[in-house]
């Protein structure tokens, strides 16, 4: 490990290592530090991610593809099911990633690219030169060592502290912390290229509980709950037992996964003299479906980008590394978490009666081109009871 | 105080992100908590496994 680089990147999942690479593209000194002893481990993920957001950054490659995705279901309190068939999804059709693999390919393609990376290696403080941040102590089994960097970009995940050392409040509300439990089973009958999404107060209150199929007979089946519903007796864990008591009591768990995914507006600022926050550290993960790998690959880019141009002209102050924060905001990242706020917001005071209706009614509709706006506007169409529930959902699509 | 059940934890950080005084950390499976901890709860409440709790001092 150098005593200094021109960017420093704390943690190596998707963003981080997206960040890395591209800023070794580009020519800089670049080091990556992950404070677990592998990459990629432990998966804390439902692993879904759409099929165009992920070929911007990488080709499609059967050895970290667990399942290809061509439709949808949504199933209602009451068990009507609506299904989105790939025609109607169009471009929103996906991919179930193994992220063991994906995320070491993408931390191998920092490494090719000419950046260093090292494991077990935990940022333990910023180095702040009269408020700014001018890289990091880091430990490696004990041993602790200073970084020096232009720019440190923290990509260190739902549990991100570098942000909060700097000055950054990266706090979030109880009640948008999705509480999260995952089995992956084995053995059990599904629909190996379709998702399946629960919803209901009972089942997953302001949540879902999901269905992502990992291969023939194997899926990642968990659930995320908000934090203010989780209580003794009524937690993730024990709400995703019971659901799968129900659904797939023979079914065999090969793996057990649990987490904490944030649903709040990202940071209000997600940068810094000499630091830069992406992904779930800067609370990018969409509100709606709680999935964060695109938002944090997007966000990695970007922010190594800007912090290459701003090394290059010498100022990595706040001022100049804004136009990293401006970049994601005012762009099509930053509408499309706003909208979704707003409907996540909308659809979370729903009942389960409102939801059984909407549902009872989405199922009939034959929509040619699936969008979310168009399915709202023949909701409310073919339910003019329920247009007070709905109105703040079309208000927060338009 | 906040006293973690390492039986129970799957040191999966979700209680490290709510945290309002940055008090927890977690290092690979072991979870650790500070003296800023106040005692709040909100750690307790979202912890997807329930391995959280919060005990009088005069318990312990």
């Amino acid at each position: 490990m150098k005593q200094r680089y021109d960017l420093l990147v704390i943690g190596g999942g998707p963003g981080g290592a997206i960040a890395a690479r591209t800023a070794a593209e580009k020519g800089l000194s670049a080091c990556l530090v992950e404070k677990r002893p592998a990459i990629g481990v432990p998966v804390r993920c439902a692993e879904g991610i759409g099929k165009e957001a992920l070929k911007e950054f990488i080709e499609p490659d059967d050895r970290w593809i667990s399942a290809e995705i061509r439709g949808a279901q949504i199933v209602a309190p009451d068990g009507t099911t609506m299904t989105l068939s790939q025609q109607m999804a169009g471009s929103k059709v996906g991919y179930i990633l193994d992220r063991k693999v994906f995320d070491r390919e993408l931390v191998w393609q920092a490494a090719m690219a000419g950046a260093d990376v090292f494991v077990k290696t935990r940022a333990v403080a910023p180095i702040l030169d009269d408020g700014r941040v001018r890289g990091a102590t880091v430990a490696f089994c004990g041993e602790e060592r200073k970084v020096a960097a232009d720019v440190v970009i923290a990509a260190d995940g739902i549990e991100s502290k570098f942000a909060r050392w700097c000055g950054l409040d990266t706090t979030v509300p109880m009640r948008e912390l999705m509480s999260c439990a995952q089995y992956v089973l084995t053995d059990i009958d599904i629909d190996p290229h379709v998702t399946v999404f629960y919803f209901g107060n009972r089942i997953a209150p302001e949540g879902y509980t999901w269905i992502f199929p990992k291969g023939e007979r194997t899926a990642n089946v968990g659930i995320g709950i908000s934090g203010r519903k989780s209580r003794d007796g009524h937690r993730a864990r024990q709400l995703l037992d019971r659901f799968i008591a129900d659904i797939f009591p023979r079914g065999k768990m090969i793996e057990c996964i649990v987490g904490g995914v944030s649903v709040c507006r990202p940071l209000p600022c997600t940068v810094a003299d000499g630091l830069e926050v992406v992904g779930d550290a800067a609370r990018l993960s969409d509100p709606i479906t709680g999935g964060g790998i695109a938002n944090a690959m997007i966000t990695g880019r970007m922010a190594a980008e800007v912090a290459a141009e701003a090394i290059g002209k010498g100022d990595v102050t706040a001022g100049s590394l804004m136009r990293y924060d401006r970049a994601w905001r005012e762009g099509k990242l930053g509408e499309t978490l706003e909208r979704n706020y707003r409907i996540k917001e909308a659809v979370i005071r729903l009942d389960d009666e409102t939801l059984n209706a909407l549902v009872q009614s989405a199922s009939r509709i034959n929509l040619k081109e699936f969008s979310v706006l168009s399915l709202v506007k023949e909701l409310i169409t073919r339910n003019p009871k329920l247009l007070l529930e709905l109105k703040s959902l079309y208000s927060a699509l338009k | 105080m906040l006293v973690i059940h390492r039986d129970v934890c799957g040191y999966c950080g979700a209680c490290v992100s709510v945290c309002p005084e940055g008090a927890l950390e977690l290092i690979d499976a072991y979870l650790s908590v500070d003296e800023h901890c106040t005692a709040c709860r909100i750690c307790t409440r979202i912890c997807p496994l329930g391995a959280l709790e919060v005990v009088d001092e005069a318990e312990v």
